[in-house]
């Protein structure tokens, strides 16, 4: 009796509360069931929709902003947010076409977009950390401030002339119909479901999430923890900020313009919790593909875009009151 | 998920042939989408009149009138992929940006799409021909003038303009600081400001350009919603006589303001007649009736020829100045 048991056959659930925890698993369900109901609907509603090329060009909506919503639901989960990731995209793209006039290679144009974005993430990462600021105050400024740069830097300007081989990232295809980003999008989401849901890590951000004092006594490292959570978003901004350069072939400062609303959209919908502390990386995917289908198919039926974001306010709207609603009249009846 | 599955496939064979049967009887042979900047713009509505007046000329033309909420190049991208996808013949576009839309629109003629730019212009490499409203130097000059014939004593003048990466309205300034030190040496330009095509937005630039010059003159505003703010913001401000309000304005949308005297007089061509034109000039080149090159004559129905450039860009027509004596009467036209 006096010999430790092993405990890893003991199940530690992500959360304590058992039936949210399986609102939870019913949250994924319903998100499946809401992107087969959309896909039905579409191919009812347009004669294109169901056809490969249709179906390829329609992960162009969501990819980019769905690789910042992995690392954003994240940061989400550990109770902070950054808003500033659209404008880290501004900068580094901007530099990259400021490399482009210095004559730099393909592979030193990513290099120094990831680095940008890397570097920003760093930045606000020690704002929030160090200073103790609310993630919420720096990440406004900052998203003012990197957007401001590129502002100064390029003006009313464009920057183009990116090499022939640059545009692979944004435009290419790595096999048939699988396009570079998809394929990326998919690797990153393997590697961020790995990382939330299979490793001490992720364990410590549901932790920080849910109480980041308690959290801290029992020797989390929680402010070394938010710092890494702001360079992942900042890396995948970056990232993002490659992919979107190549498949614009030019820079503008106004690029990207209003997708920081966007990607924590799909993170809400994908039902991570907005006040930390729980959600799944297989609810983001999910959202993120529900969000392309919505705005890709309202397309086909050449919906103006105003009813669109109708159609995902309500959708948001819908898809976090059910539950809620689902809840509350189950307790009623009880 | 087998049943699932036939269940769908079996919805799309019966959906896709419905359509066939429709689009067969409708007898449109051609499906020509008009893309304009943002949709809920006066102008555009105007131009979508001309455009469904050409169709209904030139007869078996559907004209597929659409466009994105926010005047950005992503969500154009958006917009061209669903076009795309419908295997559209032929797209007429007004851009957000010169730049950005090429790999989109390269990938549209990739797929033996027929593509012109009309009002706002895409690189050459990203379309067949662009269609200019009017020249843009005589444009440039002409919105000075506005403001000039009105002050003999000269004065600051600035200019309120949409989004600081709209092609059009940049190559206007560019042309109308040209004008200045030659032909308005009294003329001072003191600022230039972008309120992006957003009225909430130009409302607070024109604002801001009252507050921080005291001795302004003349707000000039080569766009209809720029002109429209900017009017009623000296309308507001109790600066009728002080500061009058000139550039491009609609004449349904712009005849209080020239009635109440916040602005002397606005000029404009006529959008009908480019809506007109451009579906015209598309039709023509899809069906191969027109050869695109330089120094072709192509003829535009009724409202008469253009010339191509070099460029193989046309100029359609001179601006037309509205003031009290012709204002109602165009009012009630667009």
């Amino acid at each position: 009796m006096s010999t430790i048991q092993p405990t890893q056959a003991r199940h530690i659930p992500d959360r304590l509360d058992r039936p949210l925890r399986s609102a939870l698993l019913g949250w994924e369900a319903l998100l499946v069931a809401v992107a087969v109901a959309i896909f039905i609907i579409n191919s009812f509603a347009s004669p294109y929709f169901l056809d490969v090329w249709s179906l390829s060009d329609l992960t162009f909506n969501f990819t980019e902003k769905a690789l910042i919503a992995l690392a954003m639901a994240l940061l989400i989960i550990a109770g902070e947010i950054d808003l500033s990731v659209a404008a880290i995209i501004a900068l580094a793209s901007t530099l990259m076409g400021m490399a482009v006039q210095f004559g730099f290679s393909t592979p030193a144009l990513v290099g120094i977009g990831i680095c940008v974005g890397l570097a920003c993430g760093v930045f606000n990462g020690l704002l929030v950390t160090r200073l103790g600021l609310p993630s919420i105050v720096v990440t406004i400024s900052t998203m003012s401030l990197f957007r401001g740069i590129a502002f100064i830097i390029l003006g009313d300007q464009a920057y183009k002339g990116y090499p022939a081989s640059f545009a692979f990232f944004g435009q290419g295809y790595v096999w048939w119909v699988v396009s570079f980003e998809l394929a990326l999008f998919l690797a990153a989401a393997v590697v961020y479901y790995v990382l939330l849901h299979r490793t001490n890590f992720g364990r410590y951000v549901f932790a920080i999430g849910n109480n980041p004092v308690a959290a801290q006594f029992s020797g989390v490292r929680v402010d070394r923890i938010k710092l890494v959570l702001f360079c992942l978003t900042g890396l995948m901004s970056g990232i993002a900020a490659v992919l979107i350069t190549s498949r614009l072939g030019s820079t503008r400062p106004s690029i990207a313009q209003g997708y920081e609303l966007e990607v924590i959209t799909m993170v809400v919908l994908g039902g991570v919790s907005i006040l930390g502390g729980s959600g799944s990386i297989a609810g983001v995917v999910l959202a993120a593909l529900i969000m392309g289908l919505v705005t890709f198919g309202l397309g086909l039926l050449n919906v103006p875009g105003i009813v669109m974001s109708i159609f995902v306010g309500l959708l948001l709207i819908l898809v976090i009151a059910l539950p809620l609603v689902w809840r509350r009249f189950m307790r009623k009846a009880a | 998920m087998s049943i699932l599955k036939r269940l769908t496939v079996a919805a799309a064979l019966s959906v896709a042939m419905a359509t066939t049967a429709f689009t067969g009887s409708a007898l449109a042979d051609m499906k020509v989408a008009l893309v304009v900047k943002s949709l809920g713009n006066g102008f555009f509505d105007a131009a979508h009149k001309g455009a469904e007046e050409a169709a209904k000329e030139i007869g078996g033309i559907e004209v597929i009138y659409t466009g994105p909420t926010k005047a950005t190049a992503e969500a154009q991208i958006e917009v061209i992929n669903s076009l795309i996808a419908q295997k559209v013949d032929a797209i007429a576009i007004s851009a957000n940006d010169a730049d950005a839309l090429v790999p989109a629109l390269k990938k549209a003629m990739d797929r033996g799409i027929t593509v012109i730019s009309w009002d706002s212009g895409v690189a050459p490499e990203g379309r067949q021909m662009h269609l200019n409203p009017s020249d843009t130097n005589l444009i440039g000059e002409t919105i000075i003038k506005l403001a000039a014939d009105h002050l003999p004593e000269g004065g600051d003048v600035a200019i309120l303009s949409a989004a600081s990466t709209a092609t059009n309205q940049n190559a206007w300034i560019d042309a109308a600081k040209k004008a200045l030190p030659e032909k308005f040496p009294k003329i001072n330009l003191v600022s230039v400001v972008y309120g992006d095509d957003d009225s909430a937005k130009s409302t607070d630039e024109a604002k801001g350009l009252l507050k921080s010059n005291p001795n302004l003159k003349a707000i000039i505003a080569p766009t209809t919603v720029g002109v429209v703010a900017a009017a009623q913001v000296v309308t507001d401000e109790n600066l009728i006589g002080k500061v009058n309000v000139t550039g491009l304005a609609l004449p349904s949308e712009f005849k209080k303001f020239i009635d109440n005297g916040a602005s002397q007089s606005v000029a404009l061509w006529n959008p009908i007649d480019l809506g007109y034109s451009a579906v015209y000039l598309v039709h023509d080149i899809a069906a191969k009736k027109d050869e695109v090159k330089p120094g072709a004559k192509l003829s535009i129905g009724r409202v008469g020829e253009v010339t191509l450039d070099d460029n193989n860009s046309a100029a359609m027509a001179a601006p037309f100045t509205f003031d009290k004596s012709n204002i109602e009467e165009f009012s009630k036209i667009y």
